[in-house]
């Protein structure tokens, strides 16, 4: 950005200046600032100072992977995205001038964006899930109302609270302090960084008490049986206390885990991280359990063996219930590899009594010959280590049948008691101990529960014409739906490599919306992948009463995961510095550098959390904690992140609008990066021509500015060869653009509707369909999703796909001007306040008038059926259409891109994740099984180095008497240097064809040359 | 877990002599049908078998001596179902065999397996009704045959007694066992029948388990019963029927790979509904952990 001049004091200049800020330059503004302002207080400079220092010798106190960290951030978006190694020549200008900015302000400039958001926060009182940030420590509260000022002013684009954050900082500053030595007297005794940060944590959450908010004190059992409070306010949400009790076990791979509760019936219940706790609750009983959620069914794969502990004090008490049934032998040898785990060697000069022995339950019928038997096993385990014991007792438990599989009671459609089983293969059914029926997650087309009815749509097999439905009787409707979201969470998670939007809009249907929103295990398995951190010391139950110094104290809850990760550096700023203060200023801490990169992941995140609420991820921006995490998020290359995207994207035009926002201001190119980064792995393009190459740039910037995430990749490649395919594209591009607003209405009926949860009846498609196919386009997934589309599309106007998006397609450039424009301008600040403050108080209704303001242009200009149609195809589960709107975005990022450079430089980022959705999105596209005619689109790029191909399938669907017909037309572009053989591609095209739809015929290839490259194959 | 190991590993078999009762089975005359049985030829088959599995395969062979009032004794897989160092003594479906159970029992005693015994699982005479031809263990997981001599509740106990492996129920048609229509062939391949009772279970057994197997189809009921082991050197041993028994499916066998493949005549016994399985129950003592 533009460099701002260090001497200017105010504020207000930092913010127009630039989004993105030289940390250096900042740095001296700050310490200017502090001198000058009003509430320096000695200590208020001294802890500047050490921000100073912090900022300049951060890298000192950084642990590695810290470091690594931040070099990601800044790396990845040069040197890993192909794309923009070969920008267009405004984008180049662009990124090197944040190149440039990027690397030294890492520090200064990040942790001043974090401070910012926290800040908007604080006075939104809405939760701070993000707040655990370690690093924060080392500023003290007015340094951080100084900054916080700077930076919101600095950062229009995100929110603009800052006059009245600014105040409220003012006001709260006593406040804040009185409850910093009340924290610090709390935090007595922990000498580390790693117990501060939790304080600071709560230094907001106590602000917002004071104005409104109401703490609870939530009791969480953790698995080896100690006691872990947290305060929260009453408002929060799930994964708040989700996180804050992660941080407190110091545990990163936390997506195999959850929360449970118990509902009023006794029945245990998983707290739903993305909805109030309050309102699950239902009591004043918030006493919590931390469970395993999903068990990994190959636990050696897990990266931590803090986690596999974890997982081992979760069956330890499974086995020791009979919850997992195990034989007797079993039952001695994960017996013996407990001792070995907590004990260490058998030491026969001092046998252990058989009495401490039998203080430990094993098993339910534990009787003193399996105790003999344990003892003498554990006699053979000498020498193995505490965490090669753990590793032994998984290899063990997971191959036991009954491993993590759910049991629900139910009874069969003859009234006969069974018991349903979800586990990571699909839904079993026994009766006693017998299995007598198995629906793997691909046999399933369909799950849903009406009243305390459970069923199941299962995918007709070979031999069969027709798909069945099965039923069950549960006890209750709540029974019903409970198990339902079992299985839809147990689907999401090891199925889908990445987690469905919720369902969108549906107006005339009631029913639960829920879909799961963590992350899948694929995606748990890459951001595992990317831990790099020492691996954490832990005290095992047996050692746990000893010592706990290094632990934060319970009570504040917040330990976090700085304890583990940032120790060092925090320890270093925190060690000097009065407890107080640092309490209060986590979010001040130098960490902040890297605070820009993980910002933007980490709103990303949580927009995938959070489809609806504008505020929670704004809030989860704010939260340090994923800060910390944030590389474990961080989208590597991987397929994953990105459809995630795609699919939020697409789904809900409100999150779109807020990534570009925040992606703009904060550290858009980080994001970008790893972003482009997805799209050609997506695509497979590697050499791409050049020509190509800068187009896929310029697709990005646009489209981050139209908010519209993936499509970028597949515009690229098409687009120099053959014109008729841009204009295929920009169809697809308006139509996505209809989509998303679309969405966007449908989020606000949604919202409208979420009340009517406590719903009857509710339906999941469980398709796998985005992560598998990248670029190709598996019949598979088409049929499921043309099974699971039939319905939805009776409901919708069918024949919207092409049409709609065609007709619509002059609207699109409209509409993502305005948005960009807002984007950039206050506009978008105050709407964001205004949706969070609103969301804060009413969820639902919240999120309309979020959607309006903004959105409001888009969705006049496009034709109410047409955005329905569009809606119930973004909405859908089965992600049919998705595919189509990626296309349509990389058109209009052609049409935009000499518009907005600047804009697009900065936003760009995002939307490469996108690529991967849209392709396997248009996979299943295909037209509704009933016969009603669907046409869908579907296109995808596939580029190597010398050669270019776009496919481009048009999925028809006719009834006729009963029968339904699919044509399918695919228009193959090829493209490529001279050199190509284009009868060899062709013929490579059309097996390609016919292998992804074995059971169809090829009925017509139609070859058209052109001199210049192109291919076209009807 | 514990018991978790590929299929094959064997070190002991126990088998009981043919007695000169041999085919002359109260109430099951129907079993004979027309065809008289030979009781040389099923005693000399039966040399064959032992000797196959003591001096090829390398067993440590166990008989235990005929006894002329259990004229069905010698079907001794039906009487015990063993899983790494658990045995379950069943019920057999006619009451005429359950006294069989008591020498097996002793056997397994001296083996140092545990003893589990169904009547005290079930309470007695719960009904429970099961037979180890019924019994399809494939190293991973049990498939319980449900047929006209194992019931439901056989299984659950079965279920309960090997509480490690996923117990699966499937029917078996047309009056057969289970074993009669599939065996193991391998470590991770089982040999069915191409029947369509047999396809029937197939695709049952197919649907419930979590886990991929190798299926090795052959044309004649009879080829579907082998007995597989894995040698000490890691040899892969199949007993299979002769050539002359079912000449149709030795050629898939000989196509196996590295296996050794010892045809065994079973003629005189499958006349009984019996096949080389039957004869003989397959212990693993050298079980270890991993």
């Amino acid at each position: 950005m533009t460099t701002e001049a260090g001497s200017e004091t105010e504020i207000k200049e930092k913010a127009e200046g630039s989004v993105a800020q030289p940390d250096q330059s900042e740095a001296t503004e700050e310490n200017q600032e502090v001198v000058n302002s009003e509430s320096a207080t000695t200590e208020g400079v001294e802890e500047k100072k050490e921000k100073e220092k912090e900022g300049k010798g951060i890298s000192r106190f950084l642990p590695p992977w810290l470091k690594k960290q931040k070099s990601q951030g800044q790396v990845v978006p040069k040197e890993t995205s192909p794309t923009k190694e070969v920008p267009s020549t405004q984008e180049e200008v662009g990124k090197v001038k944040e190149e440039e900015e990027e690397p030294a302000p890492e520090l200064n400039g990040h942790a001043e964006e974090v401070e910012k958001i926290e800040e908007v926060k604080l006075e939104e009182f809405k939760e701070k899930e993000a707040e655990s940030h370690s690093n924060a420590s080392a500023d003290t509260q007015p340094a951080k109302e100084e900054k916080i000022e700077e930076n919101i002013e600095e950062i229009p684009e995100e929110t603009k609270p800052a006059p009245e954050g600014e105040e409220q900082a003012e006001e709260h500053q006593q406040q804040q302090e009185e409850e910093k030595k009340e924290q610090a007297e709390e935090v007595e005794g922990q000498g580390e960084g790693g117990e501060e940060h939790p304080s600071i944590f709560q230094s907001p959450l106590r602000l917002v008490r004071k104005a409104k908010m109401k703490m609870v004190v939530c009791h969480v059992t953790l698995l080896d049986g100690t006691d872990f409070s947290c305060e929260v306010e009453k408002r929060a949400k799930g994964h708040y206390l989700f996180f804050k009790t992660c941080e407190h076990l110091n545990l990163l791979e936390k997506d195999y885990f959850g929360l449970t509760y118990k509902d009023s019936h006794e029945q245990r219940c998983w707290l739903d991280p993305t909805k109030e706790i309050k309102r699950q609750i239902r009591s004043n009983n918030w006493q919590f359990a931390f469970n395993v959620k999903f068990y990994p069914p190959d636990p050696s794969l897990l990266t931590e063996d803090l986690t596999r502990y974890l997982l081992c004090l979760q069956l330890r008490e499974d086995v020791a219930s009979g919850r997992l049934p195990c034989s007797f032998v079993t039952h001695a040898l994960l017996g013996s590899y407990t001792l070995q785990a907590e004990f260490g060697d058998y030491e026969p000069d001092q046998p252990r009594p058989l009495d401490s022995i039998s203080q430990l339950t094993f098993a339910p019928n534990q009787n003193k010959e399996m105790e003999e038997k344990i003892l003498e096993l554990h006699k053979s385990h000498r020498g193995l280590t505490p965490a090669l014991a753990d590793t032994q007792f998984l290899e063990n438990a997971k191959k036991l049948s009954m491993y993590g599989v759910d049991l629900h009671h139910a009874k069969d459609s003859e009234g006969v008691d069974i018991m349903l089983g979800v586990c990571a293969n699909g839904l079993l059914v026994y009766k006693d101990r017998l299995r007598i029926n198995r629906f793997a997650w691909p046999k399933i087309l369909k799950i849903s529960y009406k009243r305390n009815n459970f069923y199941i749509k299962i995918r007709p097999g070979e031999t069969e014409q027709f798909e069945s439905t099965v039923g069950f009787k549960l006890p209750n409707h709540r029974s019903a739906k409970r198990l339902w979201k079992v299985c839809v969470e147990n689907h999401s998670f090891f199925r889908l490599n990445t987690p469905e939007p919720p369902t969108k809009a549906r107006f005339l249907t009631l029913g639960s919306k829920f879909r799961y929103s963590g992350r899948t295990q694929t995606q748990t398995r890459l951001a595992s992948s990317l831990i790099d951190r020492p691996a954490p010391n832990f005290d095992r139950t047996s050692s746990k009463r000893i010592s706990r110094s290094l632990d934060g104290a319970p009570v504040i809850s917040i330990t976090e995961a700085g304890r583990v990760s940032s120790p060092t550096s925090l320890t270093g700023a925190g060690n000097g510095r009065e407890p107080t203060l640092e309490l209060h200023s986590d979010s001040k801490s130098p960490l902040r550098v890297h605070g820009d990169n993980i910002y933007v992941r980490h709103s990303n995140l949580m927009l995938e959390d959070h489809d609806k609420t504008q505020e929670e991820v704004l809030k989860h921006q704010a939260s340090i904690s994923q800060l910390k995490r944030s590389f474990m998020e961080a989208p590597p290359p991987s397929p994953p992140q990105p459809n995630q995207w795609e699919k939020r994207l697409t789904s809900s035009p409100a999150t779109t609008l807020r990534i570009q926002q925040q992606q703009g201001v904060s550290v858009t190119q980080t994001e970008a990066t790893p972003a482009d980064d997805a799209n050609f792995s997506d695509t497979k393009e590697l050499g791409k021509t050049t020509e190509v190459e800068i187009e896929e740039t310029v697709v990005i910037q646009e489209v981050s500015k139209a908010t519209k995430p993936a499509v970028v990749t597949v515009t690229a490649s098409p687009s120099p060869a053959a014109p008729p395919q841009r204009e295929v594209s920009e169809q697809e591009v308006k139509a996505a653009e209809e989509a998303t607003l679309q969405e966007a209405k449908g989020g606000k009926q949604e919202s409208v509707s979420s009340e009517s949860e406590s719903e009857e009846e509710a339906e999941y498609h469980p398709n796998v369909p985005s992560s598998i196919s990248h670029t190709q386009i598996p019949e598979e997934k088409e049929e499921e999703e043309e099974e699971g589309e039939a319905e939805r599309e009776q409901e919708e106007d069918k024949s919207i796909g092409n049409t709609v998006a065609s007709q619509e397609a002059p609207l699109v450039p409209v509409e993502v001007s305005p948005s960009a424009e807002a984007s950039s301008g206050e506009g978008e600040k105050s709407r964001t306040e205004g949706k969070e403050e609103g969301e804060g108080e009413t969820e639902e209704s919240t999120e309309d008038p979020m959607v309006t303001p903004d959105e409001a242009p888009n969705g006049h200009a496009l034709p109410e059926e047409g955005i329905t149609g569009l809606i119930a195809l973004a909405e859908e589960e089965e992600t049919p259409k998705p595919p189509v709107v990626k296309t349509e975005m990389v058109t209009i990022s052609d049409t935009f891109a000499a518009q907005k450079t600047e804009i697009a430089t900065k936003e760009v980022p995002i939307v490469h994740t996108e690529t991967k959705t849209i392709t396997y999105e248009a996979a299943q596209l295909d037209g509704s099984g009933d016969g009603e005619p669907g046409v869908l689109m579907t296109a995808q790029t596939i580029t190597s180095e010398s050669l270019c191909t776009t496919t481009t399938t048009h999925i028809t669907k006719t009834l006729k008497g009963g029968l339904s017909e699919t044509r399918i037309e695919k228009r193959i572009v090829i493209t490529g240097d001279s050199d190509i053989d284009h009868d060899q591609a062709l013929a490579q095209a059309i097996k390609e064809a016919k292998e992804q739809h074995p059971d169809m015929s090829v009925t017509r290839v139609v070859v058209h040359k052109e001199t210049e490259l192109a291919e076209e194959e009807d | 877990m514990a018991n978790m190991c590929p299929y094959g590993r064997f070190t002991h078999a126990v088998v009981r002599g043919i007695p000169e009762t041999f085919g002359t089975v109260a109430g099951a005359g129907h079993e004979n049908g027309e065809n008289s049985v030979d009781l040389a030829k099923a005693q000399r088959q039966f040399g064959v078998l032992t000797g196959a599995l003591r001096q090829k395969v390398g067993l440590q062979l166990i008989e235990i001596p005929p006894d002329p009032e259990l004229p069905e004794s010698w079907r001794i897989e039906d009487v015990a179902v063993i899983q790494g160092d658990t045995a379950l003594m069943t019920r057999p479906f006619k009451d005429q065999r359950r006294s069989e159970v008591e020498a097996v029992r002793r056997v397994m005693s001296e083996l140092n397996l545990t003893v589990v015994e169904m009547g005290s699982e079930e309470g007695g005479s719960g009904g429970a009704t099961l037979e180890g031809s019924d019994v399809l263990f494939t190293g991973r997981e049990f498939f319980v045959g449900i047929s006209s001599h194992t019931n439901h509740r056989g299984a659950e106990v079965l279920a309960d007694t090997f509480r490690d492996f996923a117990v699966s129920t499937v029917p078996v048609c047309g009056g057969a066992r289970l074993k009669n229509i599939c065996s193991m062939g391998g470590p991770n391949a089982i040999i069915i029948s191409s029947s369509d009772g047999a396809k029937k279970t197939l695709r049952m057994m197919e649907q419930l388990t979590d886990h991929h197997y190798e299926m090795l189809t052959v044309p004649e009921d009879s080829a579907a019963n082998c007995i597989y082991i894995k040698g000490p050197s890691n040899v892969d041993y199949l007993l299979h029927r002769t050539s002359d028994e079912c000449p149709d499916s030795v050629p898939a066998f000989q196509k196996l790979p590295d296996y050794t493949l010892l045809p065994a005549a079973c003629s005189e016994a499958s006349k009984l509904g019996a096949s080389l399985s039957s004869l003989c129950l397959l212990i693993n003592r050298k079980h270890t952990y991993f």
